[in-house]
């Protein structure tokens, strides 16, 4: 497939961040998806949230698996690795990853097909560790590449482009990683970029697992009457239930009053979410409420999105196996190996 | 007891014992202390358990070889039948040789029908012994066990010295459990000695193992692994190769807590599946950790999406595969060399893997070692093939030796500096003179970066969809794999004066095939031995094959898999090659081999004389 080239050239008004770099510097190569696909917002949100939070280029790691969603880490910031590997697989190619070099950081980019039926035990098994990363599925209810098979996510009724309803229960992420013990959970939509960049940079400082759930249209094959991920049916029925300002470490911050008594979490990394809004009773650090909120509104066929969830408290997967500050991949060989005299002394234990 | 002919000769440090157990009543330990004690009296000796897929109650079997030569390989004729589990009496009473003996349980009377004329029977009191000296019910189980080791310690003459320091070592902080095993010890031992004549076989002491270690294969490719440096492990608990990442963890504990920060140097994770498993290696080896995981034939099924992954993307991955009886769940805890095909060519499309196969537990931590050498500088998967015989069962073999100047092999990895002195940095190309490209590490510089994918890619790593740039890196691929043979373990060869043919084998088979040399050469066969030892086939193993009229392939697999690899990857002429499989499970013994070279030996002669 022919590349397609951006212009390089970079307006002098582009303002730059901490590291001197524009937004331009977070972009990638041109996106090869459907024109009006909602994962290329998402990927503009991803570049924004980045850029914002000066992250370091080469220090972040972009992982995902196979499928229209796994295409896109092409699309942001060329100057980090990525690793495009197999589908499914992202969540365990991303734990071995952040096991060798837990200074990076990881942004793993996943569909619903992709983390809902081949990989699901494998994100299951990543929200059980704790590992530290922004996962994202970009959720669209359909495979893509395939053209246009319903995935785990499709909702009972919900139509495919010829019509044929699915009759399935569907698999919701963000239900499924609350129950798990997720200790970051949040729901957006693609459309809102207001919401969902603060909802990524709260992600990126998150302790451990932080899963976003984006719903994504799928412009060719899932954006008809009748389906319940299309844009349409979204805006209609998309129920923010939290607003989140997101306040990076050293900043000063200002007490706010939110609509109905806001809550501040502090970050482990020394940043602060701030919820500026939440609905009456709405805790988004109790557990439980939240499945009670969810399944309330789901059941009157409400998206009800925001970051939903989030618990600071739990350890992340380097630090209950103890392992170093230092990336695993830089320990010195010396003090890897134990040497020809520690192997004579043990082998004592082996007459 | 009958009297055995006094005029016998007595063989001495020369026989074959089987103890026949119930699984899950501690007879290993029983078992372990007399082949640890025969070691120790510097004798050498080979010790191979036969356990079920089972945690308590199904039949259990433990042979001792005890060889004054140093023929160690699992032996067919027994002297001597402990035969301690009245679900087999009849089968292992059968198995003994004639004029050999069985020791049982005289508590209860033996059927008469499993009487033979030509053994003698040694009738010990175990049960009896030990519930009157023993009350928990616990306790009279496991002490039946040493009671009989003590039996045989007298009528073997096992140095009984030995015996109790052993026992000490073991006991050191468990003074009630010493009391025990040195009162039920004395049971056995006593009653022996009073009731029976020295046996036509015994012990005594020698001086070959001065320089021996006795060490099972997990443990010492665990312990290459932490030589290595291997710092992410990752793993699916699987017989019979979970004691990997057991002793692996042991040893982290014992030599990773950095004595600065408190914290492990090392990450051992325990995964869902091994198709995570091998991910975690994937992801490791990419982000430049050594890393590895362990597993056995099922886990490698599993495994195949993701090695042709890591072959086709070029990233660093070890992989353990301690071989079991297959296909399917086939039989656990019996061995095989079955995954020699699936490991070569593991993952769809075409991949080439470099494999390499120890014989012993001293090479299972020599190739450990070389395996995360190989990984890094070929940038590929690299199979270590051990099985079930040499990881789990304890082998003597020489001290264990360590080169404090080895330094890792990290292969091409561009560091900061390097990448500012090349004007655009491209993943798969320029290449070595072995045809490998320089890789670069996430976190290093933007320079380096570039993206990873498993779907088609061309020399700069661009994504690609056209022949000629899918094929100038597949090709490539090719090239490197064939490189590789001049970096693995050459092949072992032994040759005779007037070798009539060629006898090849690899791994574990070594034993048994080189004692079968030897009986073959004391009938006036002569024959030339090769052990192969990874693949890539080195040139010297083709040549090997093609000096010889025919060769012998000896091997545990039903398909000939060796064989197999080898008309596909050398030039060889097929009927130059002829195959001896023996798959059943049990480790291979030299008769099996014998047997199999002399009737086929005879067809050809019978052949030759009609044609």
């Amino acid at each position: 497939m022919p590349s397609i080239a951006k212009p390089t050239a970079i307006h002098p008004s582009l303002h730059r961040n901490e590291l001197g770099l524009t937004i331009r510097d977070y972009e990638g190569s041109m996106s090869t998806l459907c024109a009006g696909c909602g994962h290329d917002s998402i990927t503009a949100a991803i570049i924004r949230a980045c850029w914002e939070i000066s992250l370091a280029p080469h220090m972040l790691a972009k992982m995902s698996g196979i499928g229209c969603s796994s295409k896109t880490p092409t699309y942001f910031v060329s100057g980090a690795h990525g690793f495009n590997s197999a589908h499914g697989r992202m969540a365990a190619i991303a734990t071995g990853a952040s096991a060798a070099n837990r200074e990076l950081t990881y942004i793993g980019v996943s569909g619903d097909g992709d983390s809902l039926s081949i990989g699901l035990g494998h994100m299951c098994h990543a929200i059980r560790r704790n590992l530290k990363m922004l996962y994202i599925i970009e959720n669209n209810g359909v495979y893509g590449l395939t053209k246009g098979q319903f995935s785990a996510s499709a909702d009972v009724g919900s139509k495919s482009k010829k019509g044929e309803p699915n009759r399935m229960a569907p698999i919701d992420s963000v239900a499924l990683a609350l129950s798990l013990g997720a200790t970051f959970v949040a729901r957006s939509f693609s459309g809102d970029k207001e919401q969902l960049v603060p909802i990524l940079k709260a992600a990126l400082s998150h302790r451990g697992f932080a899963l976003v759930d984006v719903v994504s249209p799928c412009v060719t094959f899932n954006d008809h009457a009748g389906s319940t991920k299309s844009y349409l049916y979204t805006r209609n029925n998309m129920l923010k239930a939290t607003e989140t300002d997101f306040v990076p470490p050293a900043s000063e911050i200002l007490a706010t009053i939110g609509r109905n008594g806001a809550v501040s979490v502090a970050m482990h990394d020394g940043s602060v979410v701030r919820f500026k809004g939440v609905p009456p009773d709405y805790d988004p650090t109790d557990r439980e409420k939240v499945l009670d909120y969810l399944s309330e509104h789901h059941g009157k066929g409400e998206v009800v999105t925001g970051l939903l969830y989030i618990d600071e408290s739990v350890p992340d997967m380097h630090e209950l196996n103890n392992t170093p500050a230092q990336a695993l991949a830089k320990i010195s060989f010396e003090k890897l190996c134990p040497g020809s005299a520690a192997l004579d002394a043990l082998q004592e234990d082996f007459r | 007891m009958l009297r055995a002919g006094v005029e016998k000769a007595v063989r001495v440090n020369d026989f074959a014992i089987k103890l026949a157990n119930v699984n899950g009543t501690g007879s290993a330990s029983a078992n372990g202390l007399l082949m640890q004690a025969i070691f120790r009296m510097g004798i050498p000796v080979s010790g191979k358990n036969l356990f079920p897929s089972n945690i308590q109650g199904l039949p259990t079997w433990y042979e001792i070889r005890v060889n004054k030569d140093g023929y160690t390989a699992r032996a067919l004729d027994y002297d001597l039948m402990v035969a301690m589990n009245s679900q087999t009496y009849e089968r292992d009473i059968r198995e003994v040789r004639q004029g050999g003996y069985v020791l049982y349980d005289s508590t209860w009377p033996l059927d008469p029908h499993l009487h033979r004329e030509d053994v003698t029977f040694l009738g010990v009191p175990l049960a009896a012994m030990c519930n009157a000296n023993f009350r928990e019910s616990r306790e009279r189980i496991l002490m039946k066990n040493i009671a009989y080791a003590g039996a045989l310690i007298a009528v073997l003459d096992v140095d009984m010295g030995v015996v109790e320091q052993l026992l000490d070592e073991k006991f050191a902080r468990k003074k009630a459990l010493r009391e025990s095993n040195h009162k039920a010890l004395h049971l056995g031992f006593d009653y022996a000695r009073q009731h029976f004549d020295p046996l036509p076989f015994r012990l005594e002491k020698m001086d070959a193992n001065r320089d021996k270690i006795l060490i099972d294969g997990n443990t010492a490719t665990a312990l290459g692994c932490l030589y290595a440096g291997a710092t992410v492990a990752a793993w699916y608990p699987i017989t019979p190769s979970t004691s990997v990442m057991d002793a692996f963890t042991d040893f982290c504990k014992k030599y990773r807590k950095d004595p600065e920060t408190g914290a492990m140097n090392c990450c051992i994770i325990q995964a869902e599946d091994e198709l995570a498993a091998i991910g975690m290696v994937i992801g490791a080896g990419w982000n430049g950790a050594r890393a590895f995981t362990s597993t056995s034939g099922p886990g490698i099924s599993l495994m195949n999406e993701l090695l042709g992954l890591a072959y086709y993307a070029e990233i660093p991955a070890v992989v353990m595969d301690i071989q079991r009886v297959g296909p399917s769940t086939g039989m656990p805890t019996r061995t095989q060399q079955g995954d020699l095909l699936e490991c070569a060519y593991a993952s769809h499309g075409d991949t080439k893997h470099i494999c390499l196969y120890p014989a012993n537990p001293a090479e299972c931590f020599e190739f450990a070692v070389k395996s995360f050498d190989l990984a890094e500088r070929f940038q590929t998967p690299v199979f270590l093939l051990s099985d079930l015989d040499i990881g789990m069962n304890d082998w003597v073999v020489p001290r264990l030796k360590w080169d404090d100047s080895y330094r890792p092999d990290r292969g091409r990895v561009l560091d900061a500096a390097q990448l500012e002195q090349i004007q655009k940095f491209f993943r798969y190309s320029p290449e070595d003179e072995n045809f490998v490209a320089a890789r670069t590490l996430p976190g290093v510089s933007s320079k380096g970066a570039y993206f990873t994918r498993g779907s088609g890619h061309s020399r700069t790593g661009a994504y690609t969809e056209m022949p000629d740039e899918y094929q100038e890196v597949v090709d490539r691929l090719l090239r490197k794999h064939r490189a590789a043979a001049k970096f693995v373990p050459a092949p072992v060869i032994e040759r005779r004066s007037r070798a009539q043919f060629g006898v090849v084998t690899l791994g574990g088979c070594d034993a048994a095939v080189r004692e079968a040399l030897d009986v073959l050469q004391s009938r006036g066969i002569a024959a030339d031995f090769m052990r192969i030892r990874a693949f890539p086939f080195p040139e010297s193993v083709e040549q090997f094959l093609n000096d010889h009229e025919f060769n012998f392939i000896v091997e545990q697999n039903r398909d000939a898999q060796m064989k197999s690899l080898l008309l596909l990857e050398t030039g060889v002429a097929k009927d130059k090659l002829r195959s001896i499989c023996v798959y059943g499970g049990f480790p291979l013994s030299a008769r099996r081999v014998t047997d199999r070279i002399t009737s086929q030996l005879g067809e050809l002669t019978e052949r030759a004389v009609h044609s």
